[in-house]
């Protein structure tokens, strides 16, 4: 079924992704050209108007570039635009540092009524998808090209807004994981129990609307608490962790965050390259891990 | 609608915009003074609304983009009855909704909250695409400000509406050829400013901002026109109105308080 109020606006990229969709829905797909200041103008309009309205483009083009529009327009009138930014972290490594966004996640948590949705896996994304479309109000979907295995471990898992998911249960660390690098934090993980450690996986894939008291009661049961993500280190998940058990009073025997420290990346290399040089493949967040205990 | 006398609906706009910037110790009565004429004809004669039903879902859109003339758009949206006039004076005051740029909280009418330039004819776009999208007839009428066509958003903007021929978009233009510093020509020159939009894709027409008949019959005239947006640069005094005020860039800030706001006063009254 068809959903006659979805407008689709496109920064002029997602070459042959929308076929299918431009084909069974031809008036609700416009292609807003490269000019993303206007592109989210346009769909606060649209959306005050009655419409549900994605925006998409890659990278950081359709946050960073208009983030004016998406803070002034979006945000303060609340209305029901979903940014869908296909590129999270290292998805584009070695097209530069235009590409590459991680900052997006700490600036995109920062703004009033704006949520943030960073999904690990394909079944995430669709769930999350239908739960944007389903929820009024402004959204922030960045998208991987990497991703994880992220089935439930129940069949009768719903997907919430905002419910962290166990992915793997353990009792000696908890690695709370946001995106696609979920993929390394399973091998990592695989790694860790061959050296006997039991681990937790913890897929946080809203980090906002943030649930402190669910991600803190999570990991109460592990003395050790690990943050991964594609991001920097700066205002992502680890912050909002480390902010949610400080506020409850919550304090891991370790307590480490993984993600990017370098600032700018400006050598050239694949997403799993790159994961690697900043420490923050399967390998580099097991040894991390190991140096715990 | 009832008949407005738009030469009375413009003085008292100027007369409140002047009361409130004064009491506020707020900036920007320059910037008021010189859309009061636009926004009296709007108000008084163009805009389809209803201040008893603010939502009604086939009003038409107006969209103040230069919001630093909040003053002006409270003034008017209170003499037509979308809320009482006595609020005015709580303009720039602690605790208010009426802030200094134009806020929608709490303010029925106003249709969107600007301030940072360069936002409205977006926005304006994209309700005027969605009334195209769904066939209802309701118009959408974005005010810009001079010296706010140097922010390059408008002109993707500009692409954008002329592209899908949203011939169900007014944009005027406050031609007053002053912005924050000095004149506009000194900054970032405009002209041609007609061409430009011309060539574009826009139908353009001229008018004296200050001409209430002429501004009234063109609006009326420009909107059986179809295929292709519609802009008035309407050629404006800043200040206008008050004598000392016109055409000085000192007024885009200064306050009027003491003497200087008693002169301006009378000079409004007449």
């Amino acid at each position: 079924m068809t959903n006659p109020r979805i407008i689709l606006l496109s920064g002029d990229l997602g070459f042959g992704v929308f076929n299918q969709y431009r084909k069974d829905c031809p008036s609700q797909f416009i292609n807003a050209g490269i000019a993303e200041q206007n592109m989210t103008a346009v769909a606060t309009g649209l959306a005050l108007e009655g419409q549900t309205v994605l925006t998409y483009s890659i990278g950081n083009f359709n946050t960073l570039r208009c983030l004016e529009q998406i803070r002034n327009d979006v945000c303060y009138h609340n209305a029901d635009v979903k940014i869908i930014s296909v590129g999270g972290g290292f998805s584009y490594g070695a097209l530069g540092i235009s590409h590459h966004a991680t900052e997006d996640l700490a600036i995109m948590r920062s703004l009033p009524n704006m949520s943030v949705i960073s999904p690990c896996g394909l079944w995430e994304t669709k769930m999350a998808t239908d739960a944007i479309l389903d929820t009024p109000g402004p959204f922030y979907l960045r998208l991987d090209k990497s991703f994880g295995t992220d089935n439930p471990l129940m069949s009768s898992e719903v997907f919430r807004i905002g419910r962290a998911r166990v992915l793997r249960e353990g009792t000696d660390v908890s690695i709370l994981v946001t995106g696609g690098i979920l993929e390394e934090v399973w091998q990592a993980s695989e790694i860790l129990i061959n050296e006997g450690i039991s681990v937790k996986i913890v897929s946080v894939h809203t980090l906002k609307p943030f649930d402190d008291a669910l991600v803190t009661e999570i990991v109460s049961h592990t003395k050790n608490v690990v943050t991964v993500e594609e991001h920097t280190v700066i205002g992502g998940l680890g912050s909002a962790v480390a902010e949610a058990l400080f506020d409850r009073g919550v304090c891991p025997k370790h307590f480490l965050k993984i993600g990017l420290e370098a600032g700018f990346s400006s050598i050239v290399g694949s997403q799993k390259y790159l994961r690697r040089h900043y420490g923050m493949d399967a390998q580099s967040i097991s040894e991390k891990i190991l140096n715990m205990f | 609608m009832m008949s407005i006398d738009t030469a009375k609906l413009a003085r008292k706009i100027r007369i409140h915009a002047l009361k409130m910037t004064s009491s506020g110790k707020s900036s920007h009565i320059a910037s008021a003074l010189s859309i009061a004429d636009i926004l009296a004809v709007l108000y008084g004669k163009f805009l389809y609304i209803d201040p008893g039903k603010p939502d009604k879902s086939d009003r038409d859109r107006f969209i103040l983009s230069k919001g630093h003339a909040g003053a002006a758009i409270y003034a008017v949206l209170a003499e037509v009855g979308f809320f009482r006039v006595e609020k005015l004076s709580t303009h720039y005051q602690d605790g208010s909704d009426l802030c200094g740029h134009v806020s929608h909280k709490g303010v029925p009418g106003v249709e969107l909250s600007t301030g940072s330039l360069g936002h409205g004819l977006g926005i304006g776009s994209g309700m005027a695409l969605a009334a195209k999208l769904s066939g209802k007839n309701h118009r959408v009428v974005v005010l810009l400000s001079d010296g706010e066509c140097d922010e390059g958003s408008n002109w993707e903007a500009i692409l954008f509406a002329a592209h899908h021929q949203l011939e169900n978009l007014i944009v005027i233009i406050d031609y007053n050829k002053f912005q924050a510093l000095t004149t506009v020509a000194e900054t970032l020159n405009l002209e041609p400013f007609a061409d430009k939009w011309a060539s574009f894709g826009w139908v353009v027409r001229e008018v004296n901002g200050h001409d209430l008949s002429a501004m009234e019959k063109m609006l009326f005239n420009l909107a059986e026109i179809k295929g292709a947006p519609k802009v008035i640069i309407a050629h404006t005094k800043k200040g206008k109105g008050v004598s000392f005020m016109e055409e000085s860039v000192l007024w885009h800030y200064r306050s009027p308080q003491g003497e200087e706001f008693e002169r301006a006063l009378k000079e409004l009254e007449g």
